[in-house]
Parts: C-alpha cells; structure tokens; sequence
C-alpha cells in the first residue's frame, strides 16, 4: 500500500473515533436526562389520546389514571425504555438515533414552517451559519493573502511591524467581543445596521433573502476585522519563506518584475499550506460561531444553541453538539488530505 | 542542528528577555494585574465577593449608572448618586431639654448638576423602648429657604424593652408629599410637592436646578434614656456612579472588574500550567518510549485533537456542573494536546543524544532518563508554552461565562458581559458595561501573549532560525 494511502486509511480510522467518542460522551452525560424526556413526552401522549378519545370513558379519576399509567408503561416497554440507557441495546439504538438527527421534539423551539421537530430545527439553521462563515472565510483570505505578500515583501517596514501587533492584540480580544462593540457603535450610536441580526421579514417574502445579506453586514464585518490580521500575519510567514528560495533569485535575475514576483510567483507556491491552514482554523473557531451569532442575534445554529442553553432543551442541546462535531471533523479531514496530497513531508511524519 | 545545541543557560535567557520590548510590557502589563489582585484582596470587603449575586447587597446602587468621570465634559452634568451613611459621612450633635433629647444627624451635600435628582430616601435604624421617638427631617436650602419634609413618630416597639428598628423614607411618601404643600408659597411659578425631588431642589425664581450647598439633617427626638440612633443615612439618586458605574442589577461594576482579576488569573495560569505540563510529560513519554507506545499514544492525541472543544466544554458544564473548579479541570482535558505534539518531536531527537544514550547503558531507570534527563532540557520551552497558553484559558472560561455557564457564585468577566448581552447592553448605549470587561479580558491574554511570544523567541529553536 501507497504511503498516500495508508494515510487516507489512518485518517479516515480517525475520523470515525473523533465522530463515535463524541457521540459516545455525549449520550453518556446526557444519556439519564434523554430518557426522562422521552417517557414525559410518551405520557404526554398517552394523556392527549384519552382527552381527545370520545370511545374512551372513565367513572372515576383513579381509573383514568390508572389507564394513563398501564398504557404509558406499554409503550415504554414496547420502545424498550424500561432498560437503563446504558445497557448495550439500549445505547447503540441511542446513538444510531443521534446520527440520523432522530431526537424526536423539542420542547421550546419550532422551525420556522412550524415543525417541532428536532431535525428541521436544526437543519433549517445550518444554511445561514454556512452562509455567514464561509463568506467571512472568503473574505478574510483574499485580504489576508494580498496583505501578507505586501508586508512580506517590505518584512522589517512599518506595515509590518504595524501588521505582527495587529496579529498579535487582535487575537487577544475576543470577537464577541468585538461584536458587543460593533453593535454600540453602528447600531446605537450611529444607526447603520440593525442591532439585531434575525430579519424581520417573513422567510416566504421574496425580499427575504436581500433583507437577511443586509442583516449579515455587521456580524461579517465583525468577524472579518478581528480575523484578517492575524491570517495575513501567517501568509507573510509563508511567503518570507518562499522568497528566499533561489528560484525567485532566479526570477530576479532574469528581471521579472518585483511585483509580479510576489504577487504571481511566491503567492500561488505559498497559498497552498496558507488556505488549508485557514481552512483548518476556521474550523476550529467554529465553536466560537456560536457566540458570536448569539451576539447579533444571527438566525443559525450558534444561535440555536445559545437559546437551548438558556432553555436546556437537551434534545436540541445534543443535535447541535453532533451536527457541529460532523462539520468540524469533516473539515479537519478534508484539510488533513489536501494538505498531505500537496505536501509529502506530511506523510511520512 | 540539534535541540540541545539550542538549550540557553537561565542567564542567557534572563538577558535576552530584557532585550524584549514587547516581553517587557507584557511583564508590565502582568504586575499592574497582580497588584489590582493584591489591591482588592486587601481594600475592597470580601462581602462584595460574596454576595456579588445578590440582589439585596446593591440596592442603595443605582440602576445602570454610567460612570462619574462622564460629567468632566462640557455638556450638562448629570446629578451623581451619592450614599451618604452616618460613620462617614453625618456631623452629629445631641442635646436634651426637659426629659426630651435631641440626637440630629445632619449631611451636607454640595449639589452643582445640572439636573434633578432621580429620587432620594432617607434610612435610619433606631433603638427604642416603650415610648415611641419622633423622626423629623428638614432641608436647609442654599438661599436660606427651610423646608421641614418629614415629621412622623416611629411605630410602636411590640416588646417593652429595647427594639430596633430599621426603615427607609421614600421620595415617595405621601407624608413628605404633605408637608411640602405647605411652600409651594415659596416659588414664583406652579410648583408639583408630588414631586419632592423637583421641588425641593429647584430655584424658586425660575424652573430650573438650584445649585449650592444643601444640609438635609434628620433630627431624632427620644423620650427614654436608653433610646439612641444607630444609623442614620441618604440617598440621593443619580444617573452616575462610581468609577466605572453600575449594572442592571445595581452592582457597582468597580468591584467586579477588581475581582475578575484574580479569578481570570487563577484560571488562566492553572489551566495552562496543568495542561502544558500534563502535555510535556505525555509528549516527552511518547516520544522516548517509540514504538507502540508512541503510536498508540498518538492516535488518542489525534482524537482529542479532532474534539470540538467549546461544543463539549458546554455538554460538559451543562451536566457535571459549574463550579469554577470544574470548569478549570474541563479547560485541562482540551488544553494539552499542542504541547504533547510539539515535546514528542522535541523527545524524538534527544534521545538519541550521546548522553541519553550513556544513561541508559549505564542502567537507569526510564523514569529517571524522562525527569531528569530530557524534560529538564524542554524547561524554557514549557515556561513560554505556558505563557502563550494562558489567553485561551481566559477566553475559554469568558466564552463559557458567557454562554451563562460559568460559576453562578463568582464574579468573572465573561460573567458581566453575559449579563450586559441578555439586558442588551449594547443596543441600549450602557457601554461602561461592555468596554471595561471585555478590555480586562484582552488585556489579561495580551500580557501572557507578549510574554509568551518574547520567551518563545529566545528559547524555541524553530522560532529562532526564522
């Protein structure tokens, strides 16, 4: 087998434990408190069903209780939840149910086509954490790579030294931080922006999708002046690298211009490493996305995720935390193969 | 080029870390946080520690107050809100005629605003038997006017014997309502006694603040020699107070960013020095022992890697519990893996170093090649991981704080921001509450940062061939 390969292998193995041992401590901190749910909401049921049943009547309470109780205990044996959660019947059916997002109602939140359900809440979110994260990546990668080959090139100057303190004070603050900030600013004492991100239009107007870019400018914005220093910090490391390999000499002996040297030459050979690292990074502060879009009030999953906090809705509590895992693992894999693909050094190590 | 050719002597690092601008604020940085550590512990009253959740300790506080450094400007000052108690701030005179004695407390209070009080209250505590004392209240006004605002006996004792009792006389109270009808003679325009805060404070010529001096004196009139007054005080409601102003909840928001000192350096450094130095042993016994060992070990460093960790820090606090403890212990099981990586490779190339080598024909034990051998050579290098590991520590429990899941009993940063975020601090302008937490935070990972990075120059081979 292939060194390539057998990396793809290692990793792909990997992949799979980071997923299962999440899944894994997952169910098992919250696994007690699943199962209370699910029995509350079955009686639920149960008491909906003798409410509405006309067929069914009782003389006394205590009948009616007692047909509330056998029938619930029924389909909580039936559904086998007499078993603890940790036994292994039991505990594989709970994962299986996390991975496939089965994690039946939620207690407090709806989506907004008015389903209860624990899925469509949570799919219904991913899109617009998706949509303001990737585009802020975009964003802060364009101007990193440009800024980073313009301090790189002129290492030692006042904009670099100018740009390694912004890099190193930017990311001490947190962006939430920032956010807080940013809405005080362009919000209450210059209103520009909205204060809070979660359009107003209903999502079934035509004009909700330029209504919803328009509440993404301050949260973009925000992440974007926090982010960009520190990237092009980095990419000027890359690109100071390149160019003091000799086959830029050699570009610059054969009088290519300066500019097309840095910008053309050193940049393509050193973008690579520098967007899988951001890439990676990114995925990694994907955790932060949830405050941040607390913060503004962004309609994604971070969002989600703080009002489920501030509910305990567990079951919400529990998608979120397994979806988010999948995101981030994916991408750290995904990063990890692209850059050993490129880079052979990775392999062998 | 070898790990070791690079290992400096402490003195070598001592002098280089002088040279460090940067390293140098950042230890400056540093020392100004110890001592408001030291300044709290020792000044501020451990109570405001304590109760800093509950509602009651604050309730002389005004309500989101900005600070009192607002008024400097030239615009309008706003009335300052002042708590005046009787140890501090009273002259007091007694005096008896005929059976009765006079206990008066009285306060002066130097009134140049711009505007009105917010409202005012009067509080005593009293000690008396059987017979009932009377409290009366007058205001003496910069130009002369007297007005008496309050006469009223205290309730009668239960027991017979010595009963204290502890009240407070609202701007609101119909009585101070009543006795001011009696000067609205007094102004030359409609004067509203409904509104004793107004009235008692206003020009009488025209409608607007009557700056100058105001003595407002509680006069205790006791009829049993046992009775005395215990305390005594004022409370002039403002719009700013204190040095950095108040909370929603009243709270003067001086003393928590004081106590967040303390407790975002705790945190930080104990985070970062356990999970680096959990971290360099798990590297270090990686990369020594090789083989199975190190791939086995690997493999779990590659999971812990993979976790996502601000997603598990909140399942985490959500089910096993918030103390600050455990938060700390949470922010360990994700902190260490970086350093094990890096100590590996480091462990890798020494050894096979000469002198590894000669310890081990010689017989020793591995633990004794580890301790004594190879990890006192990665020394500096932890010193400076430590360092640079201490921001994330901080954000990472501010980021929990801030989720609402921080330790519900203590004071933090990410704490006060979390409130200023559900009372909506920033749409409503109360940026006193926002900026000081926040700055406190980045201030606090900046210092380490700088630290970290100037010790990380000077002792990291990798670094130092950049």
């Amino acid at each position: 087998m292939g060194g390539f390969s057998r990396f793809l292998l290692k990793r792909s193995i990997n992949m799979v434990i980071v997923l299962f041992a999440t899944l894994v401590l997952t169910v098992f901190l919250l696994g007690s408190t699943m199962d209370k749910i699910l029995v509350d909401a079955i009686r639920v049921n149960v008491v909906e069903e003798v409410n509405y049943n006309r067929d069914l009547r009782f003389s006394t309470a205590a009948e009616r209780q007692h047909y509330i109780d056998e029938h619930t205990d029924l389909q909580v044996k039936t559904l086998g939840l007499d078993e603890p959660w940790y036994s292994p019947k039991r505990f594989t059916n709970t994962v299986l149910k996390v991975m496939i997002l089965d994690l039946g109602k939620s207690n407090y939140f709806t989506s907004d086509s008015g389903s209860s359900n624990v899925r469509d809440i949570i799919l219904e979110r991913v899109p617009n954490t998706v949509l303001l994260f990737t585009t802020s990546t975009l964003i802060i990668t364009v101007i990193g790579l440009y800024l980073g080959a313009f301090v790189a090139n002129r290492s030692g100057s006042l904009w670099d030294r100018l740009n390694s303190a912004f890099a190193v004070f930017s990311s001490s603050f947190p962006t939430w931080w920032v956010g807080m900030l940013m809405i005080f600013a362009f919000a209450f004492a210059y209103h520009i922006f909205p204060a809070r991100s979660t359009p107003l239009t209903p999502p079934s107007d035509p004009a909700y999708a330029l209504d919803l870019l328009y509440h993404m400018l301050l949260p973009l914005i925000t992440i974007v002046i926090v982010g960009f220093w520190s990237w092009a910090y980095i990419v000027r490391y890359f690109v100071v690298g390149v160019l003091s390999e000799d086959y830029i000499a050699a570009k610059r002996a054969a009088g290519i211009p300066e500019k097309r040297i840095v910008y053309s030459h050193a940049l393509k050979n050193a973008a690579l490493p520098i967007v899988t690292v951001i890439a990676l990074s990114l995925a990694g502060s994907f955790g932060g996305a949830i405050i941040v879009e607390a913060v503004f009030d962004w309609p994604g999953m971070g969002k989600l995720y703080y009002d489920a906090i501030g509910a305990l809705d567990i079951p919400i509590i529990i998608g979120l935390t397994y979806v988010s895992t999948v995101i981030f693992v994916i991408t750290v894999f995904l990063t990890d193969i692209v850059y050993a693909y490129f880079d052979p050094r990775v392999k062998v190590a | 080029m070898t790990a070791a050719a690079e290992v400096l002597s402490r003195y070598e690092i001592i002098r280089e870390f002088r040279r460090s601008k940067s390293g140098l604020v950042g230890i400056a940085i540093l020392l100004s946080l110890i001592i408001m550590t030291i300044y709290s512990a020792a000044a501020v009253p451990l109570e405001s520690f304590r109760q800093w959740n509950s509602p009651n300790f604050w309730i002389d506080l005004p309500k989101a107050a900005a600070p009192v450094w607002t008024n400097f400007g030239f615009g309008p000052k706003i009335p300052e809100h002042m708590v005046l108690h009787a140890a501090d701030d009273a002259s007091i005179s007694s005096s008896s005629e005929g059976g009765i004695r006079t206990v008066v407390h009285s306060y002066t209070v130097n009134f140049n605003y711009d505007s009105y009080p917010s409202d005012f209250m009067l509080l005593y505590s009293v000690r008396y038997g059987g017979t009932q004392p009377v409290l009366q209240v007058d205001v003496l006004r910069p130009d002369g006017n007297e007005f008496q605002i309050y006469f009223a006996s205290l309730p009668s004792s239960q027991q017979g014997g010595n009963n204290e009792f502890s009240a407070r006389v609202f701007s609101t109270d119909r009585a101070i309502e009543e006795s001011l009808r009696d000067y609205t003679g007094v102004f030359a325009y409609r004067q509203d006694p409904s509104r004793p805060q107004v009235m008692i404070f206003a020009d009488s010529q025209e409608n607007k603040v009557l700056k100058g001096t105001y003595v407002i004196r509680e006069t205790f009139y006791f009829f049993e020699p046992n009775d005395s007054v215990l305390d005594s005080g004022v409370i002039l409601g403002g719009k700013v107070y204190g040095l950095m102003g108040t909370d929603e909840l009243r709270r003067d928001l001086a003393i928590g960013i004081l106590w967040g000192a303390p407790v975002a350096l705790f945190i930080g450094l104990t985070v970062s020095i356990a999970a680096i130095l959990i971290g360099l042993i798990y590297g270090v016994v990686a990369g020594y022992k090789g083989n199975r060992t190190d791939e086995g070990l690997m493999r779990i460093n590659d999971v812990f890697y993979c976790l996502p960790t601000l997603p598990l820090l909140v399942i985490l606090s959500v089910t096993v519990g918030q103390s600050i403890f455990l938060i700390t212990g949470f922010l360990v099981i994700f902190g260490w893996v970086g350093m094990a990586k890096i100590s590996r490779s480091i462990a890798l190339q020494l050894k096979n170093l000469q002198y590894v080598e000669a310890a081990k024909l010689m017989g020793q034990s591995d633990f004794n090649i580890i301790f004594r051998h190879i990890i006192p050579q990665l020394l500096p290098l932890t010193f400076a991981s430590i360092a640079i590991a201490v921001p994330a520590a901080i954000l990472g429990e501010a980021a929990l704080s801030f989720l609402g899941l921080g330790d519900p009993t203590i004071p933090t940063w990410g704490q006060i921001l979390h409130e200023a975020n559900t009372a909506g601090a920033a749409e409503r302008g109360l940026w006193w509450w926002i900026v000081p937490p926040g700055l406190m935070i980045a201030i606090t990972g900046l210092a380490f940062a700088l630290i970290g990075n100037a010790l990380d120059a000077i002792v990291n081979p990798r670094s130092r061939r950049m």
